[in-house]
């Protein structure tokens, strides 16, 4: 038996590339702005947002046939809150510099309308193995976005990628500047928007 | 459909699991985060003094308390610049103790390195807490430090990374006349042909609420223990 069966499978893939939901769905814009102009900082969100989603996707699809739905967003949002803090948690323990440079989008993350989105569309209608699978598909595909971005913000912003040098000396000795729009909300606008028309060009999206 | 009694019984249920795990886990990482801290503000003291880790010894908890222990002296002065006797920054409670201020002194083989103070004050979405240490002259800015703050990350944030801090290294925070003017941020880059530039740094773009707050509360704080600084730097020229 394939670890994988082909719909589990598109329950990873599909939020990679042609159904992201940074790029093709547009949720989650305001976090992919804040945390993306280092690439440690980006890098950290990512994981965080991949545990987060995971296991409240887990814990709503094997609570689906309990939870009553007159409460149902109510119910998702405890369950995911409770998972945020307890990341928040954990980080302040044991990743104590990282979360002061995140300060408080990890906590911002239960603002995040993925996961929210998730829990909704699609694990309260499917088994829990397969929840974990759309949650991790989903966290990555978002992470691919904010990783992206964060790569050509911090260089082109800082002229470092991951806190290293990159770009030598000599071009800034010859008048070559780093960008400051860059490191401002607007450099992610406009790095996103062509991430977005680049992704709708190659992968040859349908407009409805 | 589920009945009003069932809805009811599940959110209470639910509501009581995950406080339940989150209490249970609060409690369990609250040592951990608590040490970590304090550590962090210790560490800050540190650098701000311009102590920097070498490649043998990192930033652990246990090295920053070694040092602290062998090279800081702690003690707390008035607000007329008197040191009040047999009390330590950490015997201060903010509720009883008013007007008391605490000071890091660095000294190496007893001799006076340098002085830290604490610094706090609104930037842009809350307060930042610092600190600040000074020249053995009692005029110069000798680093500055931020352990506390909710500033965006790659703006405000950019306050607790070495460019902006070295920055304040080697500026005066006291005019030609001995008057308290503090150190203010620029717009861009200092201009160093300036007569003003031996108080000014290179601004944060993109932070300019940050950047004001910082300068105010700086100014502020150095006020508080200006009556103790007049004295320090009296000793000094004489």
């Amino acid at each position: 038996m394939a670890l994988l069966s082909k719909s589990s499978k598109a329950a990873v893939s599909d939020p990679l590339m042609s159904n992201n939901p940074i790029s093709l769905q547009v949720l989650g814009i305001c976090s992919a702005l804040a945390v993306t102009t280092k690439l440690d900082i980006a890098f950290v969100m990512t994981l965080a947002v991949i545990a987060v989603l995971c296991i409240s996707n887990t814990v709503i699809s094997l609570l689906r046939k309990m939870i009553p739905s007159k409460v149902r967003i109510i119910v998702q949002l405890s369950v995911i809150a409770s998972m945020v803090i307890l990341t928040d948690l954990i980080l302040q323990a044991y990743m104590y510099d990282i979360s002061k440079q995140l300060t408080v989008f990890v906590s911002l993350i239960i603002t995040n309308c993925i996961i929210m989105g998730r829990a909704e569309a699609f694990a309260m209608q499917n088994g829990p193995w397969r929840s974990f699978l759309d949650g991790l598909g989903n966290g990555l595909g978002y992470g691919i976005i904010l990783i992206a971005v964060a790569f050509f913000r911090e260089l082109l912003g800082s002229g470092t990628i991951y806190g290293y040098k990159v770009i030598p000396e000599a071009m800034y000795a010859a008048g070559y500047e780093n960008m400051g729009l860059m490191v401002l909300s607007p450099g992610a606008f406009i790095i996103l928007g062509l991430i977005v028309w680049a992704q709708r060009i190659l992968g040859n999206v349908e407009e409805e | 459909m589920h009945s009003n009694r069932y809805t009811i019984i599940f959110t209470m249920l639910i509501t009581m699991v995950l406080a339940f795990v989150l209490s249970s886990v609060y409690s369990s990482l609250e040592e951990q985060t608590e040490r970590n801290f304090q550590a962090d503000i210790k560490k800050n003291i540190l650098s701000s003094l311009g102590f920097v880790p070498d490649e043998n010894t990192s930033w652990t908890t246990e090295n920053v308390e070694a040092i602290f222990k062998n090279s800081v002296i702690s003690f707390v002065v008035d607000k007329n610049g008197d040191i009040v006797e047999g009390m330590l920054p950490e015997d201060i409670d903010p509720k009883i103790d008013n007007d008391v201020y605490p000071i890091y002194k660095k000294t190496t083989n007893g001799k006076t390195e340098g002085f830290a103070i604490p610094i706090s004050g609104k930037g842009l979405w809350g307060t930042m807490y610092g600190y600040f240490a000074i020249e053995p002259d009692g005029a110069t800015a000798k680093g500055i430090t931020f352990y506390k703050h909710v500033e965006t990350p790659g703006l405000g944030a950019e306050v607790d990374k070495p460019w902006f801090q070295q920055n304040y290294i080697g500026k005066k925070f006291v005019d030609e006349n001995g008057a308290l003017i503090g150190i203010q941020t620029v717009k861009g880059k200092v201009d160093e042909s300036s007569d003003e530039a031996y108080h000014q740094v290179d601004g944060i773009s993109g932070a300019t609420i940050t950047s004001r707050g910082l300068n105010k509360f700086l100014l502020k704080d150095l006020e508080i223990y200006n009556p103790y600084l007049v004295r320090i730097r009296k000793n000094y020229n004489s």
